[in-house]
């Protein structure tokens, strides 16, 4: 057992670490969007961040060399994810997606032309897609989608809706599921397509996030025409495709790098901070919740550690995702609670409120990590992939 | 011993429920939360017909005679509705104060007119400290000829924006006993030297900056007496927790009913989300939360309306309900999904509710504190 990156790993770091800090734009950190704030122009900025990034070859470093990768180890991305985390490397969670679910599922199931089309885009960031699944009766039952693809000629033809489609009025493609065979069983109808959003029949409609910004949509298929080359791998045999593409490299290292960077600033804070005439560093709950930030936090990354280092091994991690993500998201939970109750009425401030502290991180947290647990597969149905393909309990 | 309500108070709150259901619908309290007021005139107005804003005050100034029992249970109700508006600041920290600590001459000047909803009162206590001790007032009330002249920055003052009159928690005497030379003063919000200032918060409530630039009092408008004034602040804040914890108790149990009525709707697996374990055991969990908040708040409120100490009873109360209605709308949410996660929908009001209850006259930690002082710890 060992525990320490190597010499080589270590200057890794330090140069991706140097290099965001310089690279970084000054508008960026002055906008400063959590997750789920993203504006049109924090997206321009982050657009515009990516390629750079992508020149680097640092957008997808797992990609193999001939579209645009750098086939890089597991544990110098899962540095890379956690620099680029902590240091709030302008770019969308979308980003996320289209490289670490899209690229992968188009490099297993895609064809050449597909292979050569989407995926050096990807690597350099010129494209982002959105995720088209969810839809107003279909959530944690995502095998229970209505959307109709229909071929037609060399085409096939869309209708119906989705729901909660993030950054769907920003994103270029979407990366859509529908039925396809709407007489088979529920999980053997189901075909993946990419899908323009530009398409004439698409309408995004905004839904406004409980921080009271458009993030996610509304996404009406009128009669979408699109080509019958945009299937992805085999018809009807999306909902497989589609499961594996979720045990895809899911790291939490992310959400815990960048929880980690809250907490330092917490910790600055109470430095910082008088109260009663004293260091708020002295007053011994204070000391408590945040000794106890530490550890959760630190046992959240040793989790993500854990998956990096089992894809190393040639492993397939699936439930031990799920636990990582699942333990990440409540650390993160409780961090933005500890944290209110750390900086108080302070803690209640928006950002541009007067008095303000913190740039209302913690306020701002209190209510975007309500989404981390629920998007994505809920920390109910992680919990049930624990129990049942972790620990073989029975499914009835 | 009885824990049950009396049928005045169950007709209190069946029709407290009707009349806001009615009159304070969702759409109100998202409009009210985006103003600038925070509050709507005409709804003050029918609230004070209904006899709300002098519930617990005795006749002889205006008010029904019932006691604070009744008027948590009340608080319960809007808390259960989310009512935006400046009643809780108006009656019970600022109408209560002067009905137990002021003289006769404040006690005519100010109760009828806030039971007849025709004034909004406000507390100035907190400072940039964001505390609740005595050693936090920091703004002085100097004396010069017969009057007062304070200075000082007050923040996190509920609903100055919209009061006639403010209660400031100011210094007049700086001794070894942060708890001694404390005078509480009723100024006039119009006063030259005063300004408001919104802040922005979490909860959309109306919380404010006020900063009191050599505002000029008269010696009569000190509620209680010069330098003696820590005492009355200690009654307010402990009697504010309890009301807090009675508004707190209803916010839970309407997420708590909003959340098992989607459960019971919302089909997902063919089958309705309700029936599943984790949810099940989540909806067991928030009602076991809920349940025990309303009766360790209800002792608090009984304790204090009986006038029996209840320093530690209401220390409980509010070290376990404002954690414990956290929990609750954060189940909540998670039982709804990415729906609630909108702006659109309701659930968001009680989770906001939730956190800044939770914070106001003292968190958890700090409550947890008072309950191990009075342990004798
Ligand atoms: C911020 C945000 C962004 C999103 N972005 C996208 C996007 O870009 N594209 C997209 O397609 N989707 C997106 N989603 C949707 C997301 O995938 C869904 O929210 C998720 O699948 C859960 O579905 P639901 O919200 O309909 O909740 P439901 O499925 O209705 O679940 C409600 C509750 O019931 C529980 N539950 C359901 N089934 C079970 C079970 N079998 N056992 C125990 N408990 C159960 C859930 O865990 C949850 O607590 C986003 C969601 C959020 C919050």
């Amino acid at each position: 057992m060992d525990f320490k990156f190597t010499e080589d790993e270590e200057a890794f770091r330090r140069k991706v670490h140097q290099w965001l800090k310089h690279e970084i734009p000054q508008r960026w950190t002055e906008l400063d969007p959590g997750i789920w704030e993203e504006t049109e122009e924090s997206w321009a900025l982050a657009r515009e961040f990516q390629r750079k990034l992508g020149q680097k070859g640092w957008i997808a470093p797992a990609y193999p060399k001939e579209y645009g990768g750098l086939e890089l180890s597991h544990m110098k991305r899962l540095i890379l994810s956690e620099e680029l985390a902590y240091n709030r490397t302008p770019m969308s969670i979308e980003e996320e997606i289209t490289v670490n679910w899209v690229g992968p599922s188009i490099m297993l199931f895609g064809t050449e032309k597909q292979k050569k089309e989407y995926l050096t885009r990807i690597a350099r960031g010129d494209v982002i897609f959105c995720l088209g699944y969810s839809e107003p009766n279909a959530g944690s039952d995502l095998a229970s989608l209505q959307t109709r693809a229909v071929e037609v000629g060399d085409e096939y033809v869309i209708n119906g809706q989705k729901t909660w489609c993030s950054y769907g009025h920003l994103a270029d493609y979407c990366w859509l599921a529908a039925r396809t065979d709407p007489d088979a069983p529920r999980h053997e109808g189901i075909s993946i397509f990419i899908v323009d959003m530009k398409t004439p029949g698409i309408t995004v409609r905004p839904l406004i996030n409980i921080l009271n910004r458009h993030s996610f949509n509304e996404v009406f298929f009128d009669d979408v025409h699109i080509p019958r080359e945009n299937l992805v791998g085999q018809k009807n045999k999306g909902w497989y495709q589609l499961v594996i593409a979720l045990d895809l490299e899911r790291s939490s290292i992310g959400y815990a790098a960048g929880n980690q960077r809250i907490i330092e600033e917490l910790i600055k804070y109470v430095k910082e901070t008088t109260r009663n005439g004293e260091p708020l560093a002295n007053d011994c709950l204070t000391r408590n919740e945040l000794a106890q930030l530490v550890v959760e936090n630190e046992v959240a990354r040793m989790m993500a550690y854990r998956i990096a280092w089992m894809f190393s091994k040639g492993l397939h991690p699936s439930y031990e995702s799920s636990m990582s993500m699942v333990f990440v998201s409540e650390v993160m939970r409780r961090t933005a609670n500890a944290g209110m109750r750390i900086l108080g009425h302070y803690g209640e401030l928006d950002r541009d409120s007067k008095w303000s502290v913190m740039n209302s991180r913690i306020m701002r947290m209190c209510l975007s990590s309500l989404s981390i647990g629920v998007g994505g597969g809920s920390n109910e149905i992680q919990r049930n992939i624990i129990a049942i393909r972790g620990l073989g309990l029975p499914r009835r | 011993m009885d824990l049950g309500l009396s049928e005045e108070q169950e007709m209190l709150k069946k029709s407290a429920r009707d009349f806001l259901q009615r009159e304070c619908p969702k759409k109100l309290v998202r409009q009210l939360d985006e103003s600038d007021e925070g509050y709507s005139s005409e709804l003050w107005r029918k609230m004070a017909e209904l006899g709300w804003m002098g519930l617990a005050f005795p006749e002889e100034y205006g008010g029904s005679g019932r006691n604070f029992l009744d008027l948590a249970i009340l608080l319960e109700e809007m808390g259960y509705n989310i009512v935006p508006g400046p009643f809780f600041s108006t009656v019970v920290l600022g109408g209560l104060t002067i009905l137990t600590a002021g003289n006769e001459e404040q006690k005519m000047r100010f109760l009828p007119k806030i039971a007849r909803g025709e004034m909004i009162l406000s507390l100035a206590l907190t400072e940039p400290t964001a505390s609740y001790d005595a050693a936090s007032v920091n703004t002085k009330a100097i004396a010069r000829n017969g009057e007062y002249v304070i200075k000082g920055t007050k923040l996190f003052v509920l609903n100055a924006n919209v009061a006639d009159y403010i209660l400031c928690v100011a210094r007049t005497r700086k001794t070894k006993d942060p708890e001694d030379g404390i005078t509480v003063f009723l100024v006039d919000a119009r006063s030259p030297g005063l300004k408001c200032t919104l802040l922005k918060t979490l909860a959309r409530d109306k919380q404010c900056e006020v900063v009191f630039d050599d505002v000029t009092v008269l010696e009569k408008s000190i509620v209680g007496k010069r330098d003696e004034g820590w005492p009355i602040v200690k009654a307010i804040l402990q009697k504010a927790a309890v009301a807090k914890c009675a508004e707190m108790v209803g916010g839970a149990q309407a997420a708590l009913d909003r959340a098992v009525n989607y459960a019971k709707e919302r089909v997902q697996f063919g089958r309705p989300i309700g029936s599943f374990q984790a949810i099940q055991h989540y909806c067991a969990n928030m009602a076991m939360d809920v349940g025990g908040s309303r009766f360790v708040t209800y002792k608090a409120a009984w304790r204090v309306s009986e006038d029996l100490p209840a320093a530690l009873d209401a220390a409980i109360a509010k070290a376990w309900v404002s954690e414990a209605y956290g929990r609750v709308a954060l189940s909540a949410h998670q039982i709804f999904g990415a729906i609630g996660f909108t702006m659109d929908h309701d659930i968001h009001l009680y989770y906001r509710q939730a956190k800044a209850a939770e914070i106001i006259f003292g968190g958890a930690d700090f409550h947890r504190a008072i309950v191990a002082r009075e342990l004798g710890l």
